[in-house]
């Protein structure tokens, strides 16, 4: 939480525009800051729900690593730096956060149905701190994973000459996905304001997303039209970026323009997701 | 109604409605509804399911927009500037909106920072509202434990954590048992008289209206069919009320009455006639003459001073008891 104290209540009196919107980035902020934490203590107190978040990237890791250990002696495969270990870390990191972000509007969903969405929206709480928070906390969570991920690949052997940066590199692209699909998701929740129908939604997306992606297999080895796809798939900029980076030679010609096309992407997404506050609204 | 500077609330001609779902007809929510509220002062909405009294709410609260229809909330055009009136109202809506992952203490800690309270602020009123609603036993633990009194008088200090101007009040005491029910009622009552809040209230309950409101207006179908103190209402209905409960329905007993000198407005509702009478003592033995000669067996006779049910009967033509169940 932070310690910045309270503005004075809002006056009516027409405020110079600058000083008006300064106020509006400050309680943008600080309404985010509140509601990220009111998503992290939710978290922190369910257990269960706690254990599966953190379970999920390793069993991820060790399941695909082992079904998929003698792919790398496929002729083409990228097997510069050796392992299959060490290719699918970063596509495990990336898909860990394509499938927690998907779920990231079934708590909006749960607002709706309690009726804490409605006071939410009664209350001068800006939408966009509605959206942000819900992405801060994503983005904490990935995080989180993300370096378990490291810690399980690395324990298991697991080498990466790209170092901290690539490290750095590979908790970015995964955040910025994460913050993709939690944006799209929260969209959608707001638009069906179904449970049912969001999660079959964002299934719908995320697994091609998925597929269609170098996260699991080399998509030099892939049909061509994989290939080509994959050239559009955000989930493919992220893995493609990452990995690069870990690797002991990046490309950053190839990281940066992922990594904004990813940022892009992330802006656009959040303010569409921050829109669809209206279409909710238009239904009550 | 003109403007008026002492007016915490005011809603003129609101319609609304609501695009028709799987092939039924549009819902006409509201049709011109009007209502205003003076400074701390209580107003009941009075109306069935389906009246239009929640829409109504969301509207005055910036939740729903009305298709037409103008209204000021502490003196804040609600579709021109929602954002003022956020920070100059509270909510408790009809279902309860508490975070059942926080305590008490969080719940009330968030509403406050979120509408500017410093952090010191923002706990210093919630401990203040834990100790007068009685909660401060519970300020600990997660909402989701609370009973369903605890957690309605939660919603209720959430809406008044940043003491708003004007007060919403959805239904506050439906599915409370009589105790909770009447403490709530009790603290309502003092919450106006303290806080200099106006309320809008909303209720099926005609009790509940008569012993908090200044002022009811009854809501049918979407608009005010009539609005005055409960005194008034009342006092608008000369006479008094003699209801005749029946043995079994018979067609010919509104008929009947109506031929009985000094009763007028008879209605029948199954085996339950109404009529007012200039004194109901006086009108009983010729009820009862006139029934029996028609060899229509009577239960019960009952004399009534008028009560808000037989301004409800008289304005919206139908039981309201009887409505509010259905
Ligand atoms: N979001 C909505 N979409 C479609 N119809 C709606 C919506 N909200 C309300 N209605 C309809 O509008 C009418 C008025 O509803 P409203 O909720 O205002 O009634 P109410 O007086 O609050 O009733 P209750 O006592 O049951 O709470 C009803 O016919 C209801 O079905
Ligand atoms: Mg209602």
């Amino acid at each position: 939480m932070s310690t910045i104290s309270a503005p004075p209540l809002p006056t009516m009196a027409a405020a110079p525009d600058g000083a008006r919107r300064a106020n509006a980035t400050g309680a943008l902020l600080r309404h985010s800051t509140f509601l990220t934490a009111r998503a992290v203590r939710t978290l922190l107190r369910q257990p269960a729900y706690l254990a599966i978040t953190l379970v999920q990237p390793v069993i991820w890791l060790l399941l695909f690593g082992q079904l998929f250990r003698n792919v790398v002696r496929i002729p083409g495969f990228t097997a510069a730096s050796g392992s299959y270990l060490e290719f699918i870390t970063p596509g495990v990191i990336v898909m860990t956060a394509l499938f927690s972000s998907g779920w990231a509007g079934t708590v909006y969903i749960e607002d709706m149905d309690r009726g804490v969405m409605d006071r939410l929206l009664a209350s001068p709480v800006r939408r966009g701190a509605m959206i942000v928070g819900t992405l801060a906390y994503q983005s904490l969570t990935t995080t989180v994973q993300t370096l378990i991920v490291f810690g399980i690949a690395y324990a298991s052997g697991a080498r990466f000459d790209g170092g901290a940066v690539g490290v750095l590199v590979t908790v970015l692209a995964a955040c910025l996905i994460s913050v993709v699909i939690a944006s799209f998701s929260n969209a959608i929740a707001l638009l069906v304001r179904q449970q049912e129908a969001l999660i079959g939604i964002s299934q719908f997306i995320v697994l091609p997303l998925q597929f269609l992606s170098s996260s699991i297999m080399d998509t030099r080895v892939s049909p061509a039209w994989v290939r080509h796809v994959a050239r559009y798939n955000p989930v493919d900029w992220a893995t493609t970026a990452a990995r690069s980076a870990l690797s002991g030679h990046a490309e950053w010609g190839a990281i940066l323009p992922r990594l904004g096309f990813l940022l892009a992407l992330a802006v656009a997404m959040g303010r569409l997701a921050t829109r669809a506050f209206r279409s909710y609204q238009r239904s009550l | 109604m003109s403007p008026n500077p002492a007016a915490a609330l005011v809603a003129a001609e609101l319609t609304k409605t609501y695009p028709a779902g799987r092939g039924g007809p549009p819902v006409r929510a509201l049709d011109g509804l009007s209502v205003s509220v003076a400074a701390g002062t209580i107003v009941a909405l009075l109306g069935r399911n389906g009246a239009g009294k929640s829409t109504t709410v969301k509207i005055l609260t910036t939740l729903a927009r009305a298709d037409s229809g103008t209204a000021e909330v502490a003196g804040i055009d609600v579709s021109r500037d929602p954002d003022g009136v956020r920070h100059a109202i509270g909510l408790v809506s009809q279902k309860s909106s508490s975070d059942p992952m926080a305590t008490g203490r969080e719940n009330l800690v968030l509403a406050g920072r979120i509408q500017g309270l410093s952090r010191s602020a923002a706990r210093g009123r919630a401990a203040e509202l834990l100790a007068r609603l009685d909660l401060a036993d519970a300020a600990g633990r997660l909402a989701k434990t609370y009973s369903g009194g605890m957690a309605r008088k939660l919603d209720v200090a959430i809406g008044l954590v940043h003491r708003p101007r004007v007060l919403f009040l959805d239904e506050p005491t439906t599915g409370l048992d009589p105790e909770a029910r009447a403490a709530m009622w009790a603290e309502i009552g003092r919450l106006s008289a303290d806080e200099q809040t106006a309320i809008l209230l909303t209720t099926h309950y005609l009790e509940e209206a008569d012993r908090l409101a200044d002022r009811v207006a009854i809501v049918d179908a979407g608009r005010v069919v009539v609005e005055g103190t409960p005194d008034e209402l009342k006092s608008e209905l000369r006479g008094d009320t003699v209801q005749v409960e029946l043995v079994a329905g018979a067609a010919h007993a509104v008929a009947v009455l109506e031929r009985v000198p000094g009763l007028g407005e008879v209605s029948a509702d199954g085996t339950r006639l109404r009529a007012r009478a200039e004194s109901g003592a006086q009108a009983v033995p010729g009820v009862l003459a006139a029934l029996d000669e028609s060899g229509i067996a009577v239960a019960s006779v009952t004399v009534a001073r008028p009560s808000l049910d037989d301004v409800y009967v008289r304005h919206v033509g139908r039981e309201f008891a009887e409505e509010a169940a259905a």
